[in-house]
């Protein structure tokens, strides 16, 4: 980030040093705007969820239902993002490297998912592979493979929703990329493979990071995609998410609060990764 | 790296594996959408959207994404000011604070609202929770990123010369900003207000979580489809979604079109 100069400013504009008020009730503001948004729920998230002990907690969150949110909502985040990284990377390249009819649709198309509720995107999903509908009928009959309430339907949702970071992320990076390093390759006889994997691979992989862990902590906390898709079978589809939902309209709020501790935790370390990564590239 | 035509079969099969990727995954289920609700008349479709209920279900999103966007543009607009032009003690730390909402559960967000504004909250005094107050507060707090990360990289990139300019020919500071600055903001601004609409308009898990999804007082549009789909109202929840889906397409050229004119002006 650059910075601007406030010093050079007031050196040249005003000639008597005094305190600028203005600016101290605008900074005064802002930071009290984002301590109450954003600093006040994290502290209440951590303290209700520790209010009733350490040994309370432990067992909210070692009960077998929570633990096994907490997994599915891990496992299926992490399978999302790996097939994210994959085709949102293979998107980005089609999209920078490629002229072909539809190019302008496909690319507007990417933001999609983060125009449409999250909500319609699981009742389209429904819609779709149901168990009434074609397709859903036709994924039972012929492999035996469920994809509405299982854990397939919550990675497709997910993947719905992801779809925009990766590609969004490296796409910037294509188009700065010097086609010259990749041809120099070739010429030196280098097979594509070998190109992509020691030239162009270690010049996107931070960017294809970042995008998956941005679309990783995403997908932890997603409620309204999932919640019609997945169905909400305690130990079968629950993810984290519908867990905490369950329990708050079930008037357990203590129980509640524990998963929560956990959920944010690990979003906020997934957050702390990205930034550490971001600021280590922008440093190379 | 330069764009080309499609000369080789690797690059044709890539072509097609990511165009029939993206055609699976985002327009299949639109599709899904369309063919489901169209098995109804148009009549029909339009006669469930003009219930009262489902007015009323509108109405209210209509209202909050309104408020939503008004604080996001303001209380945005100078967030990114200041984490942008002030240095002080703590700046990286409020910094990274802006990216939270993102990746909070926004049943998490909910929840934290009823710890605070319920009956037996922290904040007891003020008992918001389950009202509409409480589901435009959590849609303010999911929204809180967009313009702020949309603003501050164009606020940061201006060059001082022309606003110095402005303050030696005797402007104010709030004239050179509103003369000066504020139209080269504007873009980001504007991309920024589009991307909090979209997310307000749709905002389902904080906002039932928190408003308790009471009929009437606070159903939201979403919430509203979500109650259909459990009373077997399948049509009245399928023409509530092709509204939003609708409204999300226009909202998407939208934010295009000023992707296009953001690069074209820079």
């Amino acid at each position: 980030m650059q910075l601007a100069t406030p010093l050079k400013k007031s050196a040249t504009i005003k000639a008597t040093p005094q305190v600028d008020y203005a600016a101290w009730g605008l900074r005064a503001t802002a930071l009290t705007y984002l301590s109450i948004m954003i600093l006040l729920p994290l502290y209440v998230v951590f303290t209700s969820g520790l209010r009733e002990g350490i040994e309370f907690f432990w067992n909210a969150v070692t009960q077998a239902q929570a633990i096994f949110a907490l997994k599915l909502t891990l496992t299926t985040a992490a399978i999302m993002t790996l097939i994210n990284m994959l085709m949102g990377t293979l998107t980005a390249y089609v999209i920078v490297r490629y002229r072909f009819w539809g190019k302008v649709i496909l690319d507007a198309m990417i933001d999609l998912p983060f125009a449409i509720p999250t909500l319609v995107t699981g009742l389209m999903l429904v819609l779709l592979y149901g168990p009434q509908t074609t397709l859903g009928a036709f994924f039972k009959d012929t492999w035996d493979i469920r994809i509405i309430f299982s854990p397939i339907g919550i990675v497709l949702a997910l993947l719905f929703l992801g779809f925009p970071f990766v590609t969004r992320s490296v796409q910037p990076i294509f188009e700065q990329m010097d086609v010259h390093q990749p041809e120099a390759s070739y010429t030196l006889g280098a097979s594509s493979w070998y190109t992509f994997r020691r030239v162009i691979f270690p010049y996107i992989r931070p960017a294809m990071l970042t995008g998956g862990l941005l679309g990783f902590a995403r997908a932890l906390g997603e409620f309204g995609a999932i919640v019609l898709v997945a169905g909400n079978i305690p130990l079968k589809t629950q993810t984290a998410a519908v867990y905490i939902y369950g329990q708050v309209e079930g008037g357990n709020l203590p129980a509640a609060s524990a998963v929560s501790v956990i959920l944010v935790s690990i979003s906020l370390l997934v957050t702390l990764l990205v930034e550490w990564l971001q600021r280590r590239n922008s440093h190379a | 790296m330069p764009e080309k035509s499609v000369n080789s079969l690797g690059g044709f099969l890539l072509v097609m594996v990511v165009v029939g990727y993206a055609c699976l995954l985002l327009i299949g289920p639109i599709i899904a959408l369309i063919n489901e609700a169209f098995s109804e008349s148009i009549g029909q479709i339009i006669h469930s959207i003009i219930q009262a209920d489902a007015l009323e279900a509108l109405s209210l999103t209509v209202v909050i994404s309104f408020f939503t966007v008004i604080i996001d543009g303001v209380l945005g607009l100078l967030v990114a000011w200041v984490l942008v032009r002030h240095k002080f003690w703590g700046r990286d730390f409020f910094n990274s604070l802006v990216d939270i909402p993102f990746v909070i559960s926004p049943v998490i967000v909910g929840y934290v609202m009823i710890v605070l504004f319920g009956r037996l909250g922290w904040f007891k005094f003020i008992p918001i929770a389950f009202t509409p107050y409480a589901m435009l507060l959590v849609t303010v707090f999911v929204t809180l990123p967009f313009v702020i990360r949309e603003v501050m990289p164009v606020l940061a990139s201006l060059s001082n010369e022309q606003e110095e300019a402005a303050y030696t020919l005797g402007a104010s500071r709030w004239y050179s900003f509103r003369r000066v600055i504020f139209p080269a903001l504007r873009p980001a601004l504007m991309y920024g207000l589009v991307l909090s609409l979209a997310r307000s308009l749709g905002e389902f898990g904080a906002a039932a979580v928190a408003g308790g999804a009471i009929q009437g007082a606070t159903e939201n549009a979403t919430i509203y489809i979500f109650r259909s789909l459990h009373d077997r109202n399948d049509i009245g929840a399928y023409s509530m979604a092709l509204l939003l889906g609708i409204i999300s397409i226009v909202i998407l050229l939208l934010m295009n079109i000023l992707k296009a004119k953001e690069s074209k002006g820079n």
